[in-house]
């Protein structure tokens, strides 16, 4: 009698749902049906019905779906694991609190399509946050629809648009540059292009600002519809310049967007709307601690002065004596940017997390995630190359230029702190600095784990003089190793087939 | 619930350790003059319970969620079982980013894996991404996405598509060279007016439609793909109400090139409106045109398999404004609700879910027609939505019957089409009990 082998504990060997169906199981109940049957094809044609009887969908029990997920689920790393410092993500605490309050019946039980007179809670609270992120950021204008934060970007440069567009009237047409920095988002250009503007990208100096130079030179070219900058950059350095940017823009008859990506420096300390930027989008689930998700959802408010508030998508929430109304009515906007009033199960988790820090603990949070950065920047510095001089906001630079020379590249020195029980720092973004790693660590992340990390990194770098190869080939603790994804993506295979190889590539 | 672990005694040690005196000096590098010379006019810290007190008076201000229920048009109403919201709240998932490094995101990679499957199992297609953020701005990128894979620019949208989707629509491509044009609705069955199918050419890159459509009509799918196909246009079919999907034809089998649904219906709470999560698949041969994140199959050098974000090099992040979208992430923690959901109802339950919304629409549209001075607009077949023509304005019957009967009884359709001020949708659910249905009939009644 042949014996079948465990070779791997089933949590580290989590099949497809695909792979695990058992025909005959049933994970769930309804209630019986309390209306008299009709016969299906009197309610819909036979040929509209539905003929393959949803073959190959799973059939399993509820303990098989729990354990399913909550297996798969101990494959991945998480903030409340542990230290997670992918720079420019902000991947800061989510608190239990906030995923309470959003699950109060009334805001999830809360149809969109509810009439506005009773849904005067849910209106009251947008226009709270609203009134919340106005001050913060210095811009009066507020808008939550936008989704995420490529989303918030696409509506800042189609309000800019707009109010070009508005102002000049047909000769905006000669005016559709967008100036983008070297050390931007994908996301920037990607966005600028929705709006329909050709993008100019504008060098860095050495020193890792703008160059004012090359900002003026193309200025001087003509045709400037505006700039979208992210401050602090996303080297995390602040752009001391950020006065004189905006006065040459607006001087070469453009606006300024800044995206909110780095907001989790600023926040209590200094505003957009000090600055002489005209909009900015917020990453909610960057800087008001809206969970990341595995990917998602976001939501990404703009923030505009007073002169673009026209431009805003609609509806808006706007407020009228005591109660609060949905208002479409407003011929200058760039209109509606997405279904219903955006994410608000987000709004109502970052507003609890705006109460919660409160005036004093908004300051304070952005005190500690600089302080944090700065940290490491100063007990790696010699440890690592640091491309540029200027002090770090609340994410730290720093590149693989010393362990190269050893055949030791950013991508082996993030996946070797997987080893050490870290998440892997941003790698190889920005793309202005050759090897990049970006580390934001938030204030999230308590000294004795900041020690711990730069010890981590420390012995990476020693490592790497004294065994590149364990680093080369890291991480050695993961369920998988690297993954082949040259491979992957030159035969795609993007979704389950019964006549798929399971778990192990049959040789 | 203080969030920061650092004590202010450890605070000022660190500042000590790296030479810093203050707070204050870690934002030397900002000038002077934009630096913020006050606290910010928020209000002060507040303490759990008096957060859990704020957001509770919030709540209790939005009396319609109490209300009994016949609202859909976009948003429905549905059961979820307490394993969806239990699973997502694992650390794990709700508190781990994008699966930029496989090694440690097997489980997002996995279950993205078999979302991607599921949608196209049922919606007959050959391959679905990650997830966009709603149904609405996933139909916007597939009027893109046709754009650039027919290099046509006209695109032709039946007004029976949701309103408010193609207001986003119109957004997106204002600024394009896209022309959007609609296609009228036959005013007796609900549907698509085919008559002036004829606008379709040679420049139409797709027709849009939705199926079931706004009014709850199923469209006949089969037939305007013909249509769109003679032309040499794509189909793209909507789907707002997803559970449809496991009693109707999927728009794959009709001849659909890309679907876009919105995925609310699996599991995913109403929440005013969001957050959501956009389905979107298409036809092999589009892949590489795809917007959005995809999880593939990849081996490690042992022969394991394990998944991977692949085609990356559609993205924003590598083509910058080449990309086939500004589209970043996906909408994770939702499309993970979704797939919880799909599998523990499986392939039994999604057919019933779906059975037992069609029954209860068809009992409750027979009630209501049966009341005087009530009538049923469309003759078309409906799966879970139908518009009821009343016998005086709509929106102020609607109204007051939730003042008095505390039910909504549905959707006023002035607020989107004009010419049907005694018109209103409903919707009827799985969840919504026969003696519900009933009282509504009552109410409608006694206002006829």
């Amino acid at each position: 009698m042949s014996i079948k082998k465990v070779t791997q504990h089933p949590t580290q060997n989590e099949a497809l749902i695909f792979e695990r169906s058992q025909t005959g199981r049933v994970g769930y109940r309804l209630p019986e049906l309390d209306v008299e049957e009709t016969p299906i094809e009197e309610i819909v044609p036979s040929e509209f019905l539905r003929d393959d009887d949803l073959e190959g969908l799973p059939e399993v029990s509820e303990v098989d779906v729990v354990r399913h997920f909550t297996r798969m689920s101990t494959w991945n790393f998480s903030i409340d694991l542990g230290m997670y410092p992918l720079g420019s993500c902000t991947m800061k605490y989510n608190s239990r609190l906030n995923e309470k309050v959003a699950r109060i019946a009334g805001f999830l039980n809360h149809h969109p399509l509810a009439p506005e007179a009773e849904s005067q809670g849910a209106l009251k609270l947008m226009y709270t946050l609203q009134e919340d992120l106005a001050e913060i950021t210095g811009l009066p204008g507020v808008s939550l629809q936008p989704a995420a934060g490529a989303h918030g970007e696409m509506t800042g440069v189609m309000i800019i648009r707009a109010a070009l567009d508005k102002r000049d009237g047909e000769a905006s047409k000669e005016r559709r540059v967008m100036l983008v920095p070297d050390s931007a988002h994908g996301t920037n250009p990607a966005s600028a292009k929705l709006a329909g503007f050709t993008v100019k990208t504008i060098r860095s100096t050495k020193d890792g600002f703008t160059d004012m130079d090359h900002l003026r030179e193309l200025c001087d070219e003509g045709g400037i519809a505006g700039l979208m900058l992210t401050n602090p950059s996303t080297v995390g350095i602040f752009e001391k310049n950020i006065r004189e940017i905006c006065d040459a823009i607006h001087d070469a008859g453009g606006l300024v967007y800044m995206d909110g990506a780095n907001m989790n420096a600023l926040v209590g300390v200094a505003r957009p709307g000090d600055m002489g930027v005209d909009v900015i989008h917020l990453n909610l689930h960057k800087t008001f601690s809206t969970p990341h998700g595995g990917g998602g959802p976001g939501c990404g408010p703009c923030c505009c002065t007073a002169e673009l508030e026209p431009f805003l998508p609609v509806p808006r929430v706007v407020k009228e004596g005591e109660s609060y109304r949905l208002d479409s009515d407003q011929p200058n906007t760039i209109g509606r940017v997405k279904a219903f009033f955006g994410n608000f199960g987000m709004m109502v988790r970052a507003l609890a997390y705006i109460q919660t820090h409160g005036d004093s603990g908004l300051r304070e949070a952005t005190e500690t995630a600089v302080l944090n950065a700065r940290y490491i920047s100063h007990f790696l510095q010699e440890d690592y190359e640091k491309p540029f001089e200027a002090d770090p906001m609340h994410e730290v630079i720093l590149s693989h230029k010393k362990q190269a020379r050893k055949g030791v590249h950013t991508l082996d020195i993030g996946k070797r702190l997987i080893d050490y029980g870290f998440h892997p720092m941003t790698v190889y973004f920005p793309l202005i600095v050759d090897g990049a790693m970006l580390i934001e660590p938030t204030e999230s992340v308590g000294r004795q784990e900041l020690d711990t990390f730069v010890d981590a990194m420390k012995s990476i770098a020693k490592e790497t003089i004294e065994d590149p190869d364990l680093v080369i080939n890291a991480p050695h603790t993961t369920r998988i190793g690297r993954l082949d994804e040259a491979t992957a993506a030159r035969k795609p295979v993007l979704r389950w087939k019964p006549d798929m190889e399971t778990s192990a590539k049959s040789a | 619930m203080r969030y920061i672990p650092n004590s202010k005694e450890e605070m000022a040690e660190m500042l000590s350790d790296i030479g810093l005196s203050s707070p204050e000096d870690l934002f030397r590098s900002i000038p002077e003059d934009v630096r913020l010379k006050n606290e910010l006019n928020v209000t002060r810290p507040l303490a759990e319970n008096e957060v859990i007190a704020e957001m509770e008076a919030f709540a209790a201000n939005n009396p319609a969620a109490q209300k009994t229920s016949f609202l859909g048009g976009g948003v429905y109403s549905h059961f979820s079982p307490t394993i969806v919201d239990n699973l997502i709240q694992r650390s794990e998932f709700f508190t781990s980013y994008t699966p930029y490094q496989p090694e440690v995101t097997q489980g997002t990679l996995q279950y993205i894996f078999e979302f991607q499957t599921l949608v196209c199992q049922l919606t007959g297609m050959d391959v679905a991404n990650a997830s966009m953020y709603d149904g609405s701005t996933s139909m916007a990128e597939a009027f893109l996405m046709a754009q650039r894979v027919t290099r046509r620019d006209k695109v032709l949208v039946a007004r029976t598509v949701h309103p408010e989707y193609l207001q986003v629509a119109e957004t997106y491509t204002q600024h394009g060279d896209m022309e959007l044009d609609t296609v009228g609705i036959d005013e007796e069955s609900g549907r698509i007016n085919a008559d002036e199918l004829a606008k379709i050419d040679t420049e139409t890159a797709a027709l849009v439609v939705q199926s079931p459509n706004f009014f709850g009509c199923i469209e006949d799918v089969n037939r305007l793909a013909e249509i769109a196909h003679e032309a040499g246009a794509l189909l793209i079919v909507v789907v707002t109400e997803a559970i449809s999907f496991g009693m109707l034809k999927s728009p794959g089998s009709c001849g659909a090139d890309i679907v876009v649904a919105e995925g609310q219906s699996f599991g995913v709470p109403m929440s005013f409106g969001g957050p959501h999560v956009g389905l979107f698949a298409c036809r092999q041969k589009f892949v590489r045109q795809m917007p959005g994140r995809l999880s593939g199959v990849a081996y490690d050098k042992n022969g394991n398999r394990g998944f991977v974000l692949t085609l990356a090099t559609r993205e924003q992040h590598i083509r910058r404004d080449k990309a086939t979208s500004n589209i970043c992430t996906n909408q994770g923690l939702i499309a993970l609700a979704a797939t919880i959901y799909m599998e523990t109802m499986g392939r039994k339950g999604l057919k019933e879910v779906a059975s037992q919304n069609a029954q209860k629409a068809a009992y409750a549209r027979k009630q209501i027609s049966a009341i005087d001075g009530y009538s049923i607009t469309f003759d078309s077949p409906v799966f879970n939505e139908f518009v009821v023509t009343a016998p005086s304005n709509a929106a102020d019957l609607l109204e007051k019957i939730s003042d008095q009967d505390s039910i909504l009884g549905g959707i006023a359709l002035t607020q989107y089409y004009d010419g049907h001020e005694n018109d209103f949708l409903v919707c009827v659910t799985e969840t919504n009990t026969k003696s519900e249905i009933d009282r509504l009939v009552v109410a409608l009644k006694s206002n006829s």
